[in-house]
């Protein structure tokens, strides 16, 4: 099957990628897959419920990468998937999955993906997700991933997860248990507008001994829109955890930021840095005086900080 | 090729009361000259700056450009015209490289330009170029960014806001050399320098001493600097007894 324009042009604003991969892949369109391959590493195939996919890396495989966007351009659909990741030990894997949404109706389109990972001993895993909407009507575009991570003794993974406009709701949920010498980034990037609504709870379980995990979030709020972040580092055992949380508040928006820090070992150091706060306008001027007009300052400076 | 006449200033203090901060200033900034602005702290040096930039909006008195009343013009318009400030204390940007940075001072600048003005200023491009101008640099660091964005920028007229502050003492000369040979015999240009640096101030062509938001003195070095240099100096120390007259009362 062939992807037609609008189809690919969405595919491109969440994967970067202008034409349909060769490796492994699933390109799932309007709740159904579309095209699906494996290649020698990665299997991609459906789990055993059937209702999603279940992608797995060989142990040991190294420089692979799983591209599994989603894409919805049926109004009114609400599309509900299951997948499940298996990075095999010692392997080394990228995985990009994404969501965009075209809707020009008035009628909702919602897309909700619920993903286990699980990052086996030694292994390590960047997975990129972004979301992207777009539409000329009133329809609304929501997303609502939810992620429970598993990263086993020794591996490592970064989860970095970006939605810049376009998207009218979101409720992202992500649990992570991280096991001995275990590490974990999380990266998010968000700016809202409008009437829109982002909301990311984040929780972290520093299982293991010497376990390690980072969030960072940076977040814009224009509009009228209201996003709530809520990051939660669990240590149960001798560990190091830090949040990370950056948010710039323009118009007449609202930000809620809710770090937690649980300490349950003398040996876990947890820490939290949180600020809100409007373009400082040192900024603005610094660039102005430059030769920027305002607007193109602050195009500059928000472009950076979500860079 | 610029002119500040009758220039007044006022901000609201504290307590809600106006506070004159510029008092009746006239100076004229003729092309092809460095001028040394010095004088104590909170003598309102930083302020002219910033409303020859525009950051400050005078309350009364008019700023020509060439001849072009300049006075209600934005910032960004004061800029295009030809107007540059390296701020005293820089802002920082998160995920702004030093690269963009400079980009955006001299739009078109090809890499081979960039990397020479951070080489002037005593960075080297290899080390700096991809950096953040965030929180991982020091403050001399920032200040050597800020200077090399001017210089790069070379517009009619550069303010350099205490380019020494910050940075180590062996350099400061050098940078401070730096400024008064690239604009010193340059007929088309102006710069003006505010420094406390007493090797640097005699080089310059004039000095203006501002003092309570006031020209205190104003000559050629050669004319003034033997009579104000020790005045300045129990100024800045905060040692002086009595009416300080820079040698000019
Ligand atoms: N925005 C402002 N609000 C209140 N007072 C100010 C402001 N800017 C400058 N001042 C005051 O004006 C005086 C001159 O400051 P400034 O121009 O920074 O002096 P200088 O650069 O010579 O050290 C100081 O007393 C300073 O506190
Ligand atoms: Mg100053």
């Amino acid at each position: 099957m062939e992807l037609n324009k609008l189809e690919m042009d969405l595919l491109k604003s969440i994967t970067d990628l202008e034409t349909v991969p060769s490796g492994a892949l699933n390109i799932r369109l309007n709740g159904k897959a579309v095209m699906r391959q494996s290649s020698p590493n990665i299997s991609v195939g459906p789990n055993d419920e059937g209702t999603g996919l279940k992608v797995e890396i060989k142990p040991g495989a190294v420089n692979e990468t799983v591209h599994v966007p989603v894409v919805l351009t049926q109004p009114g659909l609400l599309d509900k998937v299951y997948n499940t990741f298996i990075v095999g030990e010692g392997a080394d894997a990228t995985i990009i999955a994404g969501c965009g949404i075209h809707n020009d109706s008035h009628a909702i389109s919602r897309h909700d993906g619920i993903h286990e990972i699980i990052v086996k001993r030694g292994a390590k895993l960047k997975y990129t997700e972004k979301h992207y909407g777009e539409g000329s009507e009133q329809g609304k575009r929501i997303l609502n991933p939810s992620t429970v991570i598993t990263i086993e003794s020794g591996a490592i993974a970064e989860l970095e997860m970006v939605q810049i406009r376009g998207v009218n709701d979101t409720m992202r949920s992500t649990v992570a248990h991280i096991h001995e010498k275990g590490s974990l980034k999380i990266i998010e990037r968000l700016l809202t507008q409008e009437e829109q609504r982002a909301e990311s709870d984040i929780m972290i379980y520093l299982d293991g001994n010497g376990s390690n995990a980072q969030v960072i979030s940076r977040a814009v709020a224009q509009g009228h829109s209201y996003q709530l972040f809520r990051a939660a580092l669990i240590g149960k055992a001798p560990s190091v955890g830090h949040v990370e949380c950056d948010a710039i508040l323009m118009d007449s928006a609202r930000i809620r930021s809710i770090p937690e820090l649980q300490a349950e070992d003398a040996d876990a150091v947890l820490t939290h840095e949180a600020a809100i706060g409007k373009i400082a306008g040192e900024q603005l001027i610094k660039l102005m005086s430059l030769g920027l007009t305002e607007q193109e300052a602050v195009n500059t400076i928000l472009e950076g900080f979500l860079r | 090729m610029l002119e500040l006449r009758n220039i007044f200033l006022q901000v609201d203090g504290e307590s809600g009361e106006k506070v004159e901060i510029l008092k009746n200033l006239n100076i004229d900034f003729q092309k092809g000259k460095v001028y040394a602005v010095t004088g104590p702290n909170g003598g309102g040096k930083t302020s002219i700056a910033k409303v020859i930039m525009g950051i400050y909006r005078q309350s009364q008195g008019q700023i020509y450009l060439e001849g072009e009343d300049i006075s209600d013009l934005s910032v960004t318009e004061r800029a295009q015209k030809g107007i540059g400030y390296a701020f005293q204390q820089p802002p920082r940007f998160k995920g702004i490289t030093i690269q963009d940075v400079m980009s955006i001072a001299s739009p078109g600048a090809d890499l081979v330009r960039i990397r020479s003005f951070l080489r002037d200023v005593g960075l080297c491009p290899e080390d700096y170029l991809d950096r953040d101008l965030g929180t991982g640099l020091s403050g001399g660091e920032i200040k050597r960014i800020e200077m090399a964005q001017l210089l790069l920028r070379d517009p009619l007229i550069s303010i350099f806001d205490e380019p020494e502050a910050g940075v180590d003492l062996w350099t400061i000369q050098k940078l401070l050399g730096l400024i008064v040979s690239r604009y010193k015999h340059n007929p088309n240009k102006t710069a003006v320098v505010i420094t406390h640096n007493e090797k640097i101030i005699p080089i310059c062509d004039e000095i203006l001493v501002v003092d309570g938001g006031t020209i205190a003195a104003q000559g050629p070095p050669e004319k003034i600097w033997h009579l104000i240099k020790d005045d300045i100096e129990c100024k800045v120390r905060n040692q002086c007894q009595g009416e300080v007259t820079y040698g000019v009362k």
